[in-house]
């Protein structure tokens, strides 16, 4: 991976010169590079990885198995990228095992989430059954301890 | 009573070291932005935390052998057969230790009689001179200078060597220049320890913190050294354990044998949850610390860019994670540009005359630090350095 793109994958909130200090890189340069990554669509996107609860948002979360049929043409992809479209989903992705897609759901309550399921999941043609999962409390977010405590301080001068 | 007639006249005439002075200014402050630690800003590895949590839970809590548990040698066996091209027998030639600091002392004590010369580089880790001293032999310093970019040239070291030298010290790559040895001077000293018939102790200890693409080459690889070097090394500062005091030296078995009885008498064994904790990091392997060598490297790119940016020239160390910028242009001390700085700007660096005589004219900033950490650092020691200029 270009090492520019994987600072931005561990933080994309670093301003274009620290990252181009990092990488003895001219600001021009790692300018250019990450356009070229955003254009071409290597960089999805940025967000900040929030705590939820600190925020103070309510809201449900659930990670949904489906099960869907495969196309002729084309496997899981169609069915999946439609399912995706969806706002609610915030997560999809094709998986091994018993289930063919997981997807996690956001919703603004229990009722929101269940509407979801039942009215636009599951009517989707080709889709034949789902079983949703309601997270209940997050320990570990993209990489990122959820309320953990910092580590123990270092002397500030040691030999 | 007098204690001052009473102390042993070797320690007491020992001088405190000039990081503890340092540090007692220092500590109590909770605004300084510190560049002045030695050692990595991460806790150790969870997998290596978990597997000592794990034998805890099992109750493994006893005395090992003094040599250190077995399997733990048979893995350091390996690990620097693959690091340094050498093979040591883990039955007779590894001995685990209390950090290099205890396997650095009894080495000394293995080998040296009063009035044996050691030749040692400076500037250097504040424990040589004392260590050599403490064991009745004569520290000899041996000047790194930045224009050879602080390698130890073998020049220099022939002009040291006399009838009384019996060791010659090394601390590559360098704490706190971050410098590394070039392999045709390496070479050369490896040549004059034969030619003299001398041993080397070759402390190893940041030997997997290097950049820019390079890899490490020990003294211990060149002919006729394997006999005559002791190699140090541990596991504080690659696996980020610097508080579990965990080391090893490998030497010929009647080298090892003889720091044996010292260890057997004064340390009895290393704990045992390090020595577990030392085993769980060599089975990682590179995979404990490749990602936090590839942060340090970028992490130096930064720190050389604004110092050298803000007119205090810095070499590009090659190794370790320090960084010894030269101050002499703003007419300061060391110890006084790094006062100041703590004074006026809170940031905490180390002087160099802490690492020795050689050191003066510089300072230490070691950036095992977060990044943006070190940028508000940089920013805060350019304006101190604009008002002394001024």
């Amino acid at each position: 991976m270009d090492p520019l793109i994987q600072l931005l994958a561990i933080n994309s909130n670093r301003s274009t010169a620290e990252l181009a200090g990092i990488l003895s890189l001219t600001e021009d340069e790692a300018r250019r590079r990450i356009a070229v990554a955003e254009a071409d669509g290597t960089i999805l996107g940025y967000n900040a990885v929030v705590d939820r609860a600190k925020a103070g948002q309510s809201g449900v979360t659930a990670l949904v198995e489906v099960k869907i049929t495969p196309e002729r043409e084309g496997g899981f992809d169609r069915l999946a990228r439609r399912i995706a479209k969806f706002d609610q989903v915030r997560e999809c992705f094709l998986m091994s095992g018993g289930y063919d897609l997981a997807i996690l759901v956001e919703g603004k309550d229990l009722l929101d989430v269940a509407n979801f399921i039942a009215v636009k999941l599951s009517t989707i043609g080709g889709v034949l059954s789902t079983a949703t999962h309601f997270q209940l409390k997050a320990y570990k977010q993209a990489g990122f301890l959820v309320n953990s405590a910092a580590d123990e301080e270092r002397l500030p001068v040691s030999p | 009573m007098d204690y001052h007639n009473k102390l042993s006249t070797q320690i007491r005439d020992l001088p405190r070291s000039g990081i503890r002075d340092f540090f007692e200014l220092v500590i109590g402050r909770s605004d300084v932005i510190s560049l002045g630690v030695g050692e990595p800003d991460k806790s150790t590895p969870w997998p290596i935390r978990e597997a000592v949590i794990r034998s805890l839970e099992k109750g493994q809590t006893s005395y090992t052998s003094n040599l250190g548990l077995e399997p733990l040698r048979v893995l350091i066996s390996e690990y620097v057969e693959k690091l340094f091209h050498v093979t040591y027998d883990p039955k007779t030639e590894i001995l685990v230790t209390v950090g290099v600091s205890e396997a650095l002392d009894i080495a000394f004590r293995a080998v040296l009689n009063p009035g044996d010369e050691v030749i040692y580089h400076e500037p250097c880790y504040v424990s040589y001179n004392p260590s050599i001293k403490m064991a009745y032999g004569v520290p000899v310093a041996v000047e790194t200078r930045e224009e050879n970019n602080f390698a130890l040239m073998a020049a220099d070291v022939e002009k040291a060597i006399t009838p009384k030298t019996k060791i010659i010290a090394l601390n590559f790559p360098t704490n706190p220049t971050g410098g590394i040895m070039p392999p045709e001077e390496l070479e050369k000293i490896a040549a004059l320890a034969v030619k003299h018939d001398l041993f080397v102790f070759t402390d190893e200890i940041y030997c997997e913190l290097l950049y820019d693409g390079r890899t490490h080459k020990s003294i211990v690889e060149y002919p006729g050294m394997r006999e005559r070097t002791v190699l140090l090394h541990g596991f504080s500062k690659a696996f980020a354990m610097t508080g579990w005091r965990l080391g090893y030296a490998c030497a010929p078995a009647p080298l090892r044998e003889a720091m044996m009885k010292v260890h057997q008498y004064c340390m009895l064994c290393a704990p045992i949850m390090s020595q577990i904790a030392g085993i769980e990091a060599l089975k990682m392997g590179p995979s404990a610390y490749e990602e936090m060598r590839q942060s340090y490297e970028q992490r130096r790119n930064i720190i050389v860019a604004r110092l050298n940016g803000m007119g205090l020239h810095c070499f590009n160390p090659g190794g370790a994670f320090y960084v010894f910028p030269e101050i002499r242009s703003t007419g300061l001390t060391s110890k006084e540009f790094a006062l100041g700085l703590l004074e006026k700007k809170s940031v905490a660096v180390v002087p160099g005359s802490a690492f020795g005589a050689a050191g003066e004219g510089f300072v230490r900033c070691c950036y095992a630090t977060a990044p943006e950490l070190i940028v508000k650092a940089m920013d805060l020691m350019e304006e101190f350095v604009n008002e002394v200029r001024k």
